[in-house]
């Protein structure tokens, strides 16, 4: 799982079945020092975060499908958690 | 499987039901030789590992071969603490620089 | 999954048969300002999207699922027609962490 922050929504009409009633959130990954890292990903949303959380992303398929309760659909990321606290000992 | 060396923790309330109750640690990918390769990532501990500590992960759907992630929506997992690497030609490196109190 | 715009498509005549009457499109992906970012990638539509479109496509296993239970040897599959993308401007403060 990474770290990332909400920086925005995806709105689509036509997409997949599985996609539908999902909101798509535009999620930037982010280095533990909260620098960002790479460029944003998409992810569907399974815990209700929205724009300006940090949040926790499961970037293989079966966690996201199943974090989202659509198995065997086309989802490779999905949120998993909001994040309260990062505690970095080093 | 990758090393890797745990540096913190991760606390989130509102996550997936199926996370409950499962320790997330912050480990930082390493080399064998220890060297920090800059990545980072969140994994789900199934074995009590703690900070400070060398441990071995597995990514992607393997991580739910772990028999306490079984089913659950976890992506990285820490399966093991290690003891020592040891690499052709030099002696062992004893990898658990533990702080664990 | 990744946003990208449709620029071109690609014909095989000869192809896997599983592929046969699926669209192979090319997909350039995008950064966070909308502009072109990195090498384009060929991807299965799923969705009619066509070239000029704004996509986004699921990339790996997760890819081939569209079409479960048939497996279809795909590692990326555009899945929705962009409509709108709402981004926080870079350097605006949070309102809340």
């Amino acid at each position: 799982m990474l770290i990332g922050r909400v920086i925005g929504e995806v709105w689509a009409t036509q997409k997949q079945a599985s996609h539908e009633a999902r909101k798509c959130l535009y999620v930037q990954p982010l280095n533990l020092d909260g620098s960002e890292r790479g460029e944003p990903i998409l992810a569907l949303d399974a815990v209700d975060a929205g724009v300006g959380d940090r949040v926790l992303v499961a970037t293989e398929g079966f966690s996201a499908m199943t974090a989202v309760g659509r198995p065997n659909s086309p989802i490779d990321m999905a949120v998993v958690g909001v994040v309260d606290e990062v505690e970095v000992v080093e | 499987m990758q090393l890797a060396r745990v540096v913190g923790t991760v606390v989130a309330t509102r996550k997936d039901p199926r996370l409950e109750g499962k320790k997330l640690l912050v480990v930082k990918t390493i080399s064998p030789t220890g060297e920090d390769d800059g990545n980072y990532l969140v994994a789900v501990d199934t074995v009590g590992a703690g900070a400070g500590e060398t441990v071995l992960i597995v990514q992607g759907g393997s991580a739910r071969m772990a028999a306490e992630c079984k089913d659950r929506p976890v992506d990285t997992a820490i399966i093991g603490v290690v003891d020592a690497v040891r690499l052709d030609e030099q002696p062992a490196r004893v990898a658990a620089t533990s702080s664990r109190k | 999954m990744y946003l990208g715009k449709v620029i071109g498509n690609v014909v095989c005549t000869m192809k896997n048969p599983v592929l046969e009457g699926k669209k192979i499109l090319v997909v350039q992906p995008l950064d966070r300002a909308g502009k072109p970012k990195g090498k384009p990638v060929i991807g299965l539509d799923s969705v009619g999207a066509g070239a000029g479109e704004t996509i986004y496509w699921c990339r790996g296993r997760e890819a081939s699922f569209v079409w479960y239970p048939t497996e279809v040897p795909t590692d990326c599959t555009i899945v929705a027609i962009v409509d709108r993308v709402n981004v926080k401007e870079k350097g605006t403060t949070d309102s809340h962490r």
